[in-house]
């Protein structure tokens, strides 16, 4: 049973990417699509209901990281029932609605593949039984409002508003992240059902008011309530299903729903009455007075949206479990007649082209139905009698009256209520009247009418659902709201009543006042509002969007500009200076701390011998570093001497498989530099020139000379002291008594590389393969400076000789140059082959393997190329080089992936000894084909590299062709 | 010996960084190959320095008297990735040549 809910939160996911997958022009299928999957979950959600009557708890957990206290729990009882039923039920229609729409222009798929992804993300965020989990369902749903915001990419409002959507709540989101770790660190589990218990607990706890305001920050944010409301109105630059479903219905709800769900925890103090009651009392207000005076329908909307949000806020704050009851039974009703409203809206600027309530007039007369339940919907809104919104707007009455904490706040609470609804029977009545009374209209792009019949259904039924609600409340939504306010407020849940009629009240007075006053005021208004510019008197200076541009810009901009100009450089030499001398200085401040202590431990007597032989080293080093500038072969032979001894150090020092290795990479990092080289500037040391350095370069110089000198002697230091101290205990014990047993190979480090630590050899050489492909795509591109375009001074001198003998042909010398060596290099390619498979085989037992019989294979193919020229070799000799590496990575992830076929993890290698015919018995561990991958990713990705770069010496006479033709054409 | 390797490791890491603070690309990849024969030899210090006795198991001997094969296996694997950055810079160098028709690092004189 508790499993249903993972197939509710998870379905709309797959959708989501089936729906991304499908070809734009795969309408049907994606409307299909998302329609059967809300259709789904519907109906799926009302199977469930009986097991969440009665303040059950439906629960399902599946572990994902228990150590940290985070698991996929999801839960729903009665009150995220009714949230899943309004989120699959809006769901179903505004799918109905957006399928008539969407234009045939616009990618529909992509829309119902996000409009998906939100429907699974609120889902899991209602259903998410681990508070962790709920933070990151919720992040979840403000990134698919960005994305569903910004739809219409191409439009620069939807992007902006899609920025500023996105930037609020996450903002919002992250603090929210916060409140909720604290909480889970206050109660000792982020269990939902742990929190909710610990109410007591939570208010009595120091932390209380961070947390609180943390979480509240979450909930403003997205629940658009003053002073973070500004992005709501900007957001509805989204296609209309978007705002019927996200802005009306689901995601600001999400707010309200969270004020909600930690009511019982929460609620109750003074902070939570002061700071929500005040974030909700302005948005009451503020948001009904904005919404008279938009100009745009959707900006009408929006602003009522954030009034009726306030709305539900303000009931939240007051604390009492009926004012509960209330904020519940009035989200369900706003989102019924705001959805509707929205879709209504759509209709109209579907048919009419125009969403400016200036332009719009006397439509009734043109689509009467669509009018007729535009109409009712707004009456609902504006709380008139018989219709949903009146039943809760009665209710808050009620409750505005009562007094909970003695203070002005809730002195004036009543007042402020009577206004706001009075706000919005001015508002409704201008959506009403404005645009479907008056005379006819006369600068409409489009020529009104009614529209598709599916299209209204959606809003048939929403109309219809107020309907029956507002007349007939205790028979329709009755059970269900119980079921939601028994699960939010167990056994403080109060009696209350959902009759229309409560006898005459002051609440009945209050709201026959907020209706006349409404009247009276609209009619006075009225033909200013016909004619008036956007945003209301006195506030339209104050723009949120403003001054939240301005703060952005400041932030991100202004003080990012000078904080870069006073601290930072663009020039990579101080940088990397700084963080040298910053690496030295933090290390020197350690070993000062801690204390220098060498010699621990008896050392090894000093071989003449490897003393000799790091004097040359040192000389090598040295000399390269010197020669770099001015003399580059030098310096890169002398390089090659200091890995040749390096190379010998590990002969020395027992380790035979890097010595191997490190020699073989040398001859490819030589010839691969050797390649480079003649790209690279001529630059010719001059006497004269020693004699210009200016005293600043010089001490430039002295400067970078102290300070690798003294991360030499750091270097140095460090490790001395870490040589002369005895080992402690480390795995390497392990893997050296398991090597055989489990590993079926002697050679350990072999095994450690393909078996234990195979996983990293798999990432090592999927880098690898990335980094050739990488070169690859460099090069073919590639456009050599132009003063390196002409051929090598040498091939020059080559060819003139050619040239100047008659019986020669161009080349004939380069070719003779080397023509014994080529010989021998021609028929050495087999030879070198089998030293590779020599080391490919005896790498599980004996020094060698798949890495360095890669890099010998690729040297023998190389060496072709040194021997006989590019041209000639890839005349004669196709080596696919992208084809090696895919087979190996291919391969060496199938070895992994075969594992699983045995039930063992990815990776796991077996062993078993096999008799071949004149071999004998060698042992065959699965290991070694994994190191067959690498032995062929290797091959690959080395002779990619190599030969890409190879071939831009042929490449170049046409780049020199090109370059001369524009020269030419320069003069001419 | 571990004197002598020590001093090896510093005049490398020396000659090395003294490179990486040089103008000219071609400058900073011969430094950083020679930092990489330094870091390399550094890490394969960790394990000690052990003669005579590699990492291979051979009937009769003890593991225990076998050098520790971890920092073996870890600069074998940076030793390969090594290669594959200085190929990348390389090209990388080359490239923003083209580009910019200098080689100082900052693709600026």
């Amino acid at each position: 049973m508790g499993n249903l809910l993972f197939a509710l939160v998870f379905l709309p996911f797959l959708s989501c990417l089936v729906a991304a997958l499908v070809p734009t022009s795969a309408r049907g299928f994606a409307t299909w699509l998302a329609g059967l999957t809300s259709l789904f979950a519907l109906a799926l959600t009302a199977g469930l209901y009986p097991s969440v009557t009665d303040g059950a708890i439906l629960r399902a957990e599946l572990g994902w990281l228990p150590d940290l206290g985070l698991n996929l729990t999801l839960r729903m009882d009665g009150f995220a029932w009714l949230f899943t039923v309004l989120i699959s039920a809006i769901g179903l229609l505004v799918v109905v609605y957006a399928r008539y729409y969407m234009s045939p222009e616009d990618p529909v798929p992509r829309f119902f593949s996000l409009f998906l992804a939100f429907m699974g993300s609120m889902l899991g965020l209602i259903l998410s039984g681990n508070i962790v989990l709920l933070a990151i369902f919720w992040e979840l749903t403000s990134i698919v409002s960005f994305l569903l915001i910004g739809y219409w990419h191409h439009n620069a409002a939807a992007r902006d508003g899609a920025r500023m959507a996105l930037i609020v709540t996450a903002t919002g989101g992250l603090c929210l992240l916060v409140g909720l770790l604290l909480l889970g660190h206050i109660v000792g589990s982020y269990d939902l059902d742990v929190v909710l218990a610990s109410g007591a607990k939570i208010r009595a706890h120091p932390l209380y008011l961070s947390v609180l305001l943390l979480i509240l920050m979450g909930a403003l944010t997205k629940s658009a309530q003053f002073p973070f409301h500004f992005w709501l109105p900007h957001a509805m630059a989204a296609p209309t299903p978007v705002s019927a479903y996200l802005h009306s219905a689901t995601m600001v709800k999400a707010g309200v729903f969270l004020l909600t769900r930690f009511w019982p925890v929460l609620a109750g103090t003074d902070a939570w009455f002061w700071v929500v009651g005040t974030a909700g009392l302005t948005t009451l207000l503020l948001g009904a007075y904005f919404a008279i005076f938009q100009q745009d329908l959707k900006g009408l909307l929006a602003y009522s949206t954030i009034s009726h949000l306030g709305l539900i806020t303000v009931l939240l704050s007051l604390g009492s479990p009926i004012a509960a009851v209330a904020a519940i039974f009035h989200t369900v009703n706003h989102a019924t007649f705001k959805a509707s409203l929205f879709m209504a809206a759509g209709i109209i600027d579907h048919e009419t082209g125009t969403r400016d309530l200036r332009r719009l007039t006397g439509l009734a007369r043109y689509m009467p139905i669509t009018a007729t339940l535009a109409m009712v919907a707004s009456a609902a809104m504006a709380g008139v009698p018989l219709l949903n919104g009146f039943l809760s707007k009665e209710m808050f009455f009620a409750e505005a009256i009562e007094t909970h904490v003695p203070s002005a706040l809730d002195t004036i609470t009543p007042y402020i209520a009577t206004l706001a609804s009075m706000f919005s029977v001015v508002y409704s009545l201008r959506f009403i009247h404005g645009v479907f009374f008056g005379p006819p209209p006369t600068d409409l792009p489009i020529k009104p009418h009614e529209p598709p019949h599916w299209m209204r259904a959606p809003v048939e039924f929403l109309v219809f659902v107020c309907l029956v609600i507002g007349i007939i409340p205790a028979w329709t939504i009755g059970p269900f709201l119980h079921t939601a306010v028994i699960s939010v407020l167990g056994a403080q849940t109060p009696v209350y009543s959902l009759a229309v009629w409560h006898g005459f009240n002051l609440p009945l007075l209050m709201s026959i006042i907020a209706l006349a006053g409404g009247i009276l005021l609209y009619v006075l208004m009225r033909n200013y509002l016909k004619s008036s510019i956007e945003g209301p008197p006195l506030l339209r200076e104050l723009q949120g969007k403003r001054i939240f541009e301005r703060v952005l810009v400041t932030i991100s901009w202004k003080w990012a500009r000078s904080l870069e100009k006073t601290i930072a450089t663009r020039r990579l030499q101080p940088q990397l200076r700084v963080l040298a001398g910053f690496s030295l200085a933090s290390a020197a401040v350690v070993l000062y701390l801690g204390g220098f202590r060498p010699a621990a431990m008896a050392l090894s007597d000093v071989d003449p011998a490897f003393a000799f032989l790091w004097l040359i080293g040192a000389a090598f080093a040295i000399a390269a570093a010197y020669q770099a500038k001015f003399h580059r072969l030098a310096s890169l032979v002398l390089l090659g001497g200091a890995g040749l001894v390096t190379c010998l150090s590990f002969v020395w020092m027992s380790a035979p498989d890097l010595a191997v290795t490190q020699l073989l990479v040398e001859i490819v990092t030589t010839v691969l530099i050797l390649l480079g080289l003649r790209w690279l500037p001529k630059r010719l040391q001059l006497v004269e020139d020693e004699e210009r350095l200016t005293f600043g370069v010089r001490m430039r110089r002295l400067r970078d000379l102290v300070l690798a000198v003294a991360i030499g002697i750091g270097m140095m230091l460090i490790s001395y002291s870490i040589m002369t101290r005895p080992v402690s205990e480390s795995i390497s014990s392990y893997f050296l008594d398991k090597a055989y047993s489990e590993g079926g190979g002697r050679n350990v480090v072999n095994v450690i590389l393909v078996d234990f630590r195979g996983f990293d050899t798999l990432g090592e050489i999927t880098v690898l393969c990335i980094v050739a492909l990488s070169v690859y795509a460099l090069l073919r591109r590639f456009r050599p400076a132009s003063d390196s375009l002409e051929l090598p001074q040498q091939q020059q001198v080559q060819n003139a000789f050619d040239d100047a003998q008659p019986e020669r042909n161009k080349g004939d010398t380069a070719t003779d140059y080397l023509a014994i060596p080529s010989v021998l290099m021609k028929w050495l390619f087999p030879i070198i082959g089998m030293l590779a498979a020599f080391l490919f085989f005896r790498g599980h037992d004996l020094p060698g393997g798949g890495f360095a019989a890669g890099i010998t294979m690729s040297i023998a193919f190389i060496l072709q190329y040194m021997a006989k020229g590019t041209r000639w070799v890839e005349e004669r000799l196709r080596i696919l080089p992208l084809r090696w590496m895919s087979v190996g990575l291919i391969f060496a992830s199938l070895t992994g992936a075969g594992a699983w076929a045995f039930g063992y993890p990815f990776l796991t290698s077996a062993f078993r000894y096999v008799d071949i015919p004149l071999i004998g018995t060698i042992p065959l561990a699965t290991a070694v084909l994994f190191d067959l991958g690498v032995f062929l990713l290797v091959v690959g990705a080395t002779v990619l590299i190599l030969i890409a770069l190879a071939h831009q010496s042929i490449r170049s006479p046409r780049a020199q062709a090109r370059a001369l033709k524009a020269k030419l054409k320069e003069v001419v | 010996m571990e004197i002598v390797l020590s001093i090896g490791i510093g005049v490398l890491s020396a000659s090395g960084t003294w490179l990486l603070f040089r103008p000219r690309t071609y400058q900073v990849i011969i430094g950083l190959s020679l930092l990489s024969y330094a870091v390399n030899l550094f890490i394969f210090s960790m394990g000690r320095l052990t003669f005579n006795s590699p990492p291979v198991l051979r009937d009769g001997v003890s593991t225990q008297a076998l050098t520790d094969p971890v920092p073996q296996a870890l600069v074998l694997t940076a030793i390969v990735i090594g290669f594959a950055m200085t190929a990348l810079f390389l090209v990388v160098l080359l490239a923003a040549r083209g580009f910019t028709g200098t080689d100082h690092v900052d693709s600026r004189e």
